[in-house]
């Protein structure tokens, strides 16, 4: 493991009841790097990167993020999940608040920033995302991918050191794919380490430095993402990518 | 192909559908033969009740008597019976030398009902918070003395609208609080915390309410020897909060349910503690969500505090019994219906009110949220 490694996983099972979710999973992640993971419905992408900030527990092996390892000790756990932003699939802003407070209220409660601090890196990231202009507005009176873009900048407001996004394009209208997923490339190019479960494979070919392959548990295959996309080495990737371009 | 173009369209009006009183009347009252008819029929009855309900009401009721003999019109109401002991039903047994007392009370509450009403800029909060904080304390030390030189009344002696009112705040105001705490400990994850609550839920609600008085106030003394210290209003107060926070449990646990997954998960990713989560995110929501069936339950509360005269208090309605078998009023049956006209309206001002209040609520959240 050298010195710029930022996620290790080393073994890493995960069983929900008797379904074995996760199974002998190592990836290594280093500062900087930008992974898509992708595969099949059911093959476990989301359940590893949630795994990464806790939200689901494994029950096997080792998980290393920013060299504290995930145990079942809570103060440890409140800390890493403030190093590590997660953007999800439904959004999930918090609908009685408006869109400047969502951004206000981790930092505040977590990170302690005084509040009138906390507004104004709130309004620098809204900017960051192009919606400055609807701080004031509550999340259910903007579109899909407004609302993605603030949950965006939810996370960033954190100060995190990486962040995971969870299918984020895949709860929105088509037309509004391209101002979230500009969004993240930005942030990509400013060199955040990036953890992105989608089927997008422009993004992936744009952005990602690797593309994680996995199904049924388990990673398949990895490589860069031309490589990958191009020509697939496994039959569950050829099969995966070629049901997955039938619809492009 | 040659592609197909259609020509753009210019957004037009509506057809005519239903213009001004006239088209509205004709299309909710008079659509058809049959609607018209069955409209003519109903505003027949309508009025035929209306009249005898002024009629009987207002201007052939007797407002000023001092026995049943001023009433002997029995197809009028009498009112003169509310009229000549309106004391009594307001302030029960209190002594009436003291009645400045509970008016200080019944002041204070109406303030403390104006301060949530409307909005007064930022002192809304400040108003509120002291009011909340001031109202319980003063309200004790002036209904129950013993402090600064006034006198001690016990609680026995509240009684009428006093003591529904009493019995009711209370009640609300102790199992909100209770309720919730009870929710968020079933809800856990928790498994000891999370049963025991269950347990506790479940045996408050599944007794009858009527045992579970009279075990407090007669029963609770013979086994625990200490407990007959504890006043027997007191033992009553403590039977009402406890089994209808197990209601409010149950009415904010629905709230807690409606509340998405996502929103725990988003609020854990940012890091924040279960309390925070719940302060801040969670709970703001639930209790929103929880507003009508809360005040459903609060209703309820009000109208069941009846339950007291089984054990000998006399409560607003209790206490209008009791007066109705007065010798002075004892006798024909138009005094018992105008008596429990009388009781029927008071219950029916404040449960309205109560539910008015919740709409304003309601509302209030769906504007922000919209």
């Amino acid at each position: 493991m050298s010195d710029d490694t930022i996620i290790s996983f080393d073994k890493v099972n995960k069983w929900f009841g008797d379904f074995h979710v996760l199974r002998d999973i190592d990836v290594l992640v280093a500062k900087g790097e930008r992974i898509v993971i992708c595969g099949p419905s059911g093959s476990g992408k989301s359940t590893l990167i949630r795994c990464i900030n806790r939200l689901e527990a494994h029950q096997k092996g080792t998980i290393i993020v920013d060299g504290i390892e995930l145990i079942d000790d809570l103060k440890n756990i409140d800390s890493i999940r403030s190093e590590v932003g997660m953007v999800f699939q439904s959004f999930n802003l918090f609908p009685h608040m408006t869109v400047k407070d969502n951004l206000v209220i981790g930092q505040y409660l977590v990170r302690r920033v005084p509040k009138s601090e906390a507004e104004e890196i709130a309004m620098t990231y809204l900017e960051r995302v192009k919606i400055a202009d609807q701080a004031d507005k509550y999340p259910a009176q903007l579109s899909g991918g407004q609302q993605q873009r603030v949950a965006i900048a939810r996370s960033l407001c954190m100060k995190p050191k990486i962040m995971l996004f969870d299918e984020v394009t895949s709860a929105l209208d088509p037309e509004m794919v391209k101002e979230v997923l500009d969004v993240m490339v930005d942030l990509a190019q400013e060199g955040m380490t990036m953890l992105v479960v989608t089927h997008e494979m422009g993004f992936a070919r744009t952005v990602a430095d690797r593309v994680i392959f996995m199904d049924e548990g388990q990673i398949i295959e990895e490589n860069t993402p031309d490589a990958f996309f191009d020509n697939p080495a496994s039959e569950r990737a050829q099969n995966f990518i070629g049901q997955v371009l039938h619809h492009l | 192909m040659e592609p197909i173009l259609a020509p753009f369209k210019m957004p037009q009006p509506a057809p005519y559908q239903s213009k001004g009183l006239l088209g509205w009347l004709r299309i909710n009252f008079f659509s058809s033969w049959f609607n018209s008819l069955i409209t003519l029929v109903l505003i027949y009855i309508i009025f035929n009740l209306a009249n005898f309900l002024i009629h009987w009401a207002f201007i052939n009721a007797v407002w000023f008597g001092d026995s049943a003999k001023s009433c002997p019109d029995i197809n009028a109401a009498c009112w003169a019976f509310v009229t000549d002991r309106w004391r009594l039903f307001v302030y029960g047994l209190y002594p009436s030398e003291l009645y400045w007392r509970v008016n200080i009370v019944y002041a204070l509450a109406a303030l403390t009902i104006i301060s949530f009403l409307y909005s007064y800029g930022r002192w809304t909060k400040y108003f509120r918070i002291t009011m909340i904080i001031i109202f319980p304390i003063t309200a004790y030390i002036f209904l129950v003395g013993d402090a600064f030189d006034l006198k001690y009344v016990a609680p026995e002696e509240f009684g009428g609208l006093l003591l529904t009112l009493v019995i009711a705040s209370i009640a609300i105001l102790g199992s909100i609080p209770l309720g919730l705490i009870l929710a968020l400990g079933r809800t856990s994850d928790l498994k000891v915390i999370s049963k025991v609550c269950t347990y506790f839920i479940e045996f408050w609600r599944g007794v009858p309410h009527i045992v579970i008085i009279v075990m407090f106030v007669a029963l609770l003394p013979i086994f625990i020897p200490d407990g007959a210290g504890i006043d027997v209003v007191v033992r009553a107060f403590i039977a009402f909060a406890a089994f209808n926070s197990a209601y409010m449990a149950e009415v904010f646990r629905g709230g807690l349910q409606s509340i998405p997954i996502g929103q725990f998960e988003a609020s854990r990713a940012i890091g924040m503690s279960y309390w925070k989560m719940m302060g801040y995110i969670i709970l703001p929501q639930a209790i929103r969500n929880s507003i009508p069936a809360l005040m459903n339950t609060c209703i309820m509360i009000f109208k069941e505090t009846t339950i007291v005269m089984l054990i000998g208090f006399s409560d607003l309605l209790g206490i209008i019994q009791i007066s109705l078998e007065s010798s002075d009023w004892i006798g024909p049956p138009h005094i018992f219906s105008s008596a429990y006209t009388f009781a029927a309206l008071i219950y029916f001002i404040f449960t309205f009110g109560m539910s008015k209040y919740s709409r304003r609520l309601e509302n209030r959240s769906n504007i922000e949220q919209q």
